[in-house]
């Protein structure tokens, strides 16, 4: 087991997570293509939805990957915050777009699912709300970021937002429970096991497990890419200094 | 203390003023928040509500009829919504979707008439329950008597309970 604050220093990640991209892509492609072949071909209809269950499919694990990414968004936003640890704030900053993008699918099939079966493509209660909330709670935390010219500040901002956003997760996961809403409570994650049958499980959980992958491919690309960003402009700012020095000479 | 303690005890103090704001928030916006009342929601209170509300519950089994419309231009449907212990009548002229059936779950809205005999309702949702399964399952498990007509358990609590 290697010191994860090891692993957590910037030359250092570099070092694990180039090598380990190639990897998390491959496994986002495979269980991809395994999750939507059951998903279209071989999983059957449902008795009451018929073949709209399929839908469930892409929709269900997303509403899932936007509740992760904001609690990995809210304890690294934390760990920044508090400790000041140089990686974190970076990883908060580079999983809300991606987390924002899972929200997004969510609601959009959440949407051509309750037109059909429903009767309406959007009603304001608890879940639906809830979940809007929290896209917009995402597009704020990157506005937040593109605000600052001052990355240490934006950074702590972000993080505040994003720590007091939180408190939206649990009223996300509870709000078919505490209030009466026309969304259906959870099928999975519930007392006594899913509610959904056997045969369709195996394409839930592979396309779970490939946006789980591809998070974490997306996420480690996009933090290189913002420490190299980072590097460059530190270089390019120390040679403007260096050419000012020279000017005043 | 070391300048890490205290941001530590202000991320904590933030998150928790967030979260007992939220608290009171949602507590006393309780009432709204909930997307429908239930049939014995509306029998609790003395009269019949004259604003539009939304009212759900199963479609009694065997309550539905098919008509069209007095000036017979639309179809035209009349049923009644149970929680098990009250029912309310209701009616409504227009396309229904396509889960609505007997001992499904509706979301029906509009208002009671003056009379406070039935609501005239001006949209109808489904509701879907948790429960996903082929149809086969469902024709073996209804087969063997093993069929929970789960409707009641898809309303699990009289009245909602806050957070």
């Amino acid at each position: 087991m290697p010191n994860l604050y090891e692993l957590a220093n910037p030359e250092r990640f570099e070092r694990w997570a180039r090598p380990a991209i190639p990897w998390l892509s491959g496994a986002t492609i495979a269980l991809l293509l395994a999750g939507l072949y059951y998903a279209l071909f071989n999983s059957p209809a449902d008795y009451q939805q018929g073949e709209s269950v399929r839908i469930m499919y892409v929709h269900v694990p997303a509403a899932w990957m936007a509740l992760f990414c904001y609690s990995t968004i809210a304890i690294s936003s934390a760990v920044g915050f508090i400790w000041k640890h140089p990686l974190a704030d970076v990883a908060a900053k580079e999983a809300a777009p991606i987390g924002a993008a899972f929200t997004f699918l969510a609601l959009f099939t959440g949407s051509i699912w309750g037109k059909p079966m429903w009767g309406a493509w959007w009603a304001w209660d608890a879940r639906l709300t809830s979940v809007l909330i929290l896209f917009f709670l995402y597009l704020g935390y990157m506005a937040i970021w593109r605000t600052f010219d001052d990355k240490a500040r934006a950074a702590r901002l972000a993080a505040i937002l994003a720590m007091v956003g939180f408190v939206n997760i649990p009223v996300i996961k509870f709000s078919v429970d505490w209030w009466n809403s026309l969304h259906q409570p959870a099928s999975v994650f519930r007392d006594g096991g899913p509610s959904i049958h056997a045969s369709m499980l195996p394409p839930l959980f592979l396309m779970a497990g490939a946006y789980m992958f591809f998070f974490a491919a997306a996420l480690l690309q996009s933090m290189r890419n913002e420490l190299m960003a980072r590097r460059i402009a530190r270089l390019e700012g120390g040679e403007k200094k260096t050419a000012a020095t020279l000017v005043e000479q | 203390m070391k300048k890490k303690t205290k941001r530590l005890y202000l991320a904590l103090g933030l998150f928790a003023f967030a979260a007992g704001a939220v608290a009171l928030t949602l507590n006393a916006l309780k009432g709204s928040i909930t997307y429908f009342y239930l049939p014995s929601d509306l029998a609790a209170l003395d009269e019949r509500p004259a604003a539009a509300i939304r009212l759900g519950g199963l479609v009694e089994t065997g309550s539905v009829e098919f008509g069209e419309t007095e000036d017979r231009t639309r179809p035209h449907v009349a049923f009644i919504v149970t929680d098990g212990e009250n029912r309310i009548r209701v009616a409504y002229a227009g396309l229904l979707p396509d889960l609505f059936r007997e001992g499904q779950g509706v979301i029906v809205q509009g208002r009671f008439t003056a009379d406070g005999d039935h609501l005239n309702a001006d949209t109808v949702l489904a509701k879907h329950d948790e429960n996903y399964m082929p149809k086969e399952v469902a024709d073996a498990l209804k087969e063997k008597g093993r069929w929970q007509d789960n409707g009641a358990a898809n309303y699990p609590d009289k009245g909602a309970s806050g957070p």
